[in-house]
């Protein structure tokens, strides 16, 4: 486990797309190679949402949905994985710093179960660290998808930060970094107020 | 041979351990001594040294192209095959390693001291200095690093130095932070009240006393931060903005490879792989150093 979150916390997130699209999609053909949907369905369902996902199913057109899925599963899954590894690292330290305090020892003395001290007494204080932690790793979410996108040929926010700064477009990318910094300013306002039920010492 | 050697080492591993030290030198040594045996006991950490001072043979130049044998297969002559233009691949991530610690090396050395000089500052002094220090701080704090470098990149043109001073200017601020945070719980202890009251200057108690005091927790910091530098600047490499081209940078070779991924895949999958390692041996080292510096363990 400690492995398998140091590598996802090392690996470059845009060669894991390459390597998964040359083993899932090219290898295996178990995923959709790049893009949102195969072109053979493209514009296939009408707009409502803007989520393909959810469109296919409002129409009722189960294999736009299924290619849509094949497509968006591999990159999600490896986004997904990198903050997944930097989650489950910093869990790690936050429980080892509290399963090592005093409090632990006297619940334990106490009679309790090592599994209701575990969660019911250490895990509720590392709570309030990981949604800090959460809320960080959304930024790296953001981060990567500027990556994952390129590799992907997805038509997104990254896609057209990438594409803005590739054509020397300041105004395009000074928008798009003040999006993200907003979006990144609310998450923490929204770890902040998560705080008040998370903490009762901040009631 | 091994036993001759420890055998003639013997004295110096007994003066290197020996229970009362009788001089500040040997007592420095000893400290240093046992701090080398608890680092070389992890032998992640040791795997990170070796992964960083071992990339320095390569085969071919990284820069002869030799056009009859573009894409060829990992055979004898190119261990990991050639690319799009005929050059050795093994040989351009050997070169493109230099290009990489590069810009590790240099952003490492900017961010150090930079964030340090930040946090101790505004720690120490406290009241509207601090309070502006630390705003600042939390301006670059609040975009995500590779974004903040990417701006940073398009408005200064892309180009090495470009990405270094902007991997630079967007990771400094968390060791700023950890500077300050450091600081604040040194501020109140006795020995600055006690250089303060002799009469030192601020400035003597900020670089002699405080700083000093930070230095390994920061020096951590900076460790591990370089396993993140050498992702960003891979990315930046990516999508065009780093190292440009001839240099060899793994990055951007993994950008080209892109193009002949289907039927090339080696192409892609041996840059990344050494990015792999890199970052992965980045964050090993910073985890042993960690492990030797901490002092609670």
């Amino acid at each position: 486990m400690r492995l398998l979150s140091l590598v996802g916390h090392s690996v470059p997130i845009f060669w894991l797309g390459l390597m998964g699209l040359i083993i899932f999609y090219a290898w295996l053909g178990w995923v959709g190679g790049s893009g949102r949907v195969d072109i053979f369905y493209l514009d296939a369902v009408p707009r409502r949402t803007g989520m393909l996902l959810v469109d296919s199913l409002l129409a009722g057109d189960w294999d736009v949905f299924v290619s849509a899925f094949r497509h968006i599963i591999l990159p999600a899954l490896l986004l997904g994985y990198s903050s997944m590894a930097y989650i489950s690292r910093m869990t790690r330290s936050f429980m080892l710093d509290q399963l090592g305090q005093e409090y632990v020892t006297t619940a334990r003395v106490k009679g309790l179960s090592r599994r209701r001290v575990v969660w019911g007494h250490a895990f509720r204080n590392v709570l309030v660290q990981l949604a800090t932690i959460v809320a960080i790793s959304y930024g790296g979410l953001l981060e990567g998808a500027v990556l994952t996108e390129t590799v992907f040929a997805w038509p997104g926010f990254g896609q057209y930060l990438t594409t803005a700064l590739m054509i020397g477009d300041m105004n395009a990318v000074l928008a798009c970094t003040l999006i993200v910094g907003l979006v990144f300013i609310c998450l923490n306002l929204i770890t902040d107020l998560l705080y008040r039920f998370l903490d009762p010492r901040t009631r | 041979m091994t036993v001759q050697s420890f055998e003639r080492s013997a004295p110096l591993r007994s003066w290197l351990l020996a229970e009362a030290p009788e001089s500040g030198f040997q007592a420095w040594s000893q400290s240093f001594y046992l701090a080398w045996l608890r680092l070389a006991g992890n032998p992640l950490a040791v795997l990170g040294v070796i992964v960083l001072l071992a990339a320095w043979i390569a085969t071919h130049s990284p820069f002869e192209q030799v056009l009859a044998e573009r894409l060829q297969r990992p055979s004898a002559a190119h261990w990991l095959g050639t690319d799009e233009l005929g050059r050795d691949v093994f040989s351009r991530i050997v070169y493109g390693a230099r290009t990489t610690l590069y810009i590790v090396g240099l952003v490492a050395v900017i961010v150090g001291p930079i964030g340090l000089c930040i946090g101790a500052t505004a720690g120490y002094l406290g009241g509207w200095v601090e309070a502006l220090l630390m705003r600042i701080t939390d301006i670059f704090l609040s975009f995500p690093s590779l974004i903040l470098a990417l701006a940073f990149v398009s408005a200064l043109g892309p180009s090495l130095d470009n990405a270094i001073i902007a991997i630079a200017l967007s990771s400094w601020p968390g060791i700023a932070r950890l500077a300050r945070a450091e600081t604040l719980t040194i501020r109140s202890s006795d020995y600055v009240d006690a250089v303060r009251v002799m009469g030192a200057s601020t400035p003597r108690i900020i670089f002699k006393h405080v700083m000093p005091m930070c230095l390994p927790s920061v020096v951590v910091r900076v460790t591990l931060s370089m396993a993140s530098v050498a992702l960003t600047a891979a990315g930046l490499g990516f999508l065009g903005l780093g190292a440009q081209p001839p240099t060899p940078e793994w990055g951007a070779m993994l950008s080209t490879a892109r193009q002949y991924l289907l039927e090339h895949w080696y192409l892609a999958a041996m840059p990344g792989l050494a990015i792999l390692t890199v970052s992965l041996a980045f964050n090993l080292f910073g985890d042993g150093l960690r492990d030797m510096l901490n002092p609670r363990s």
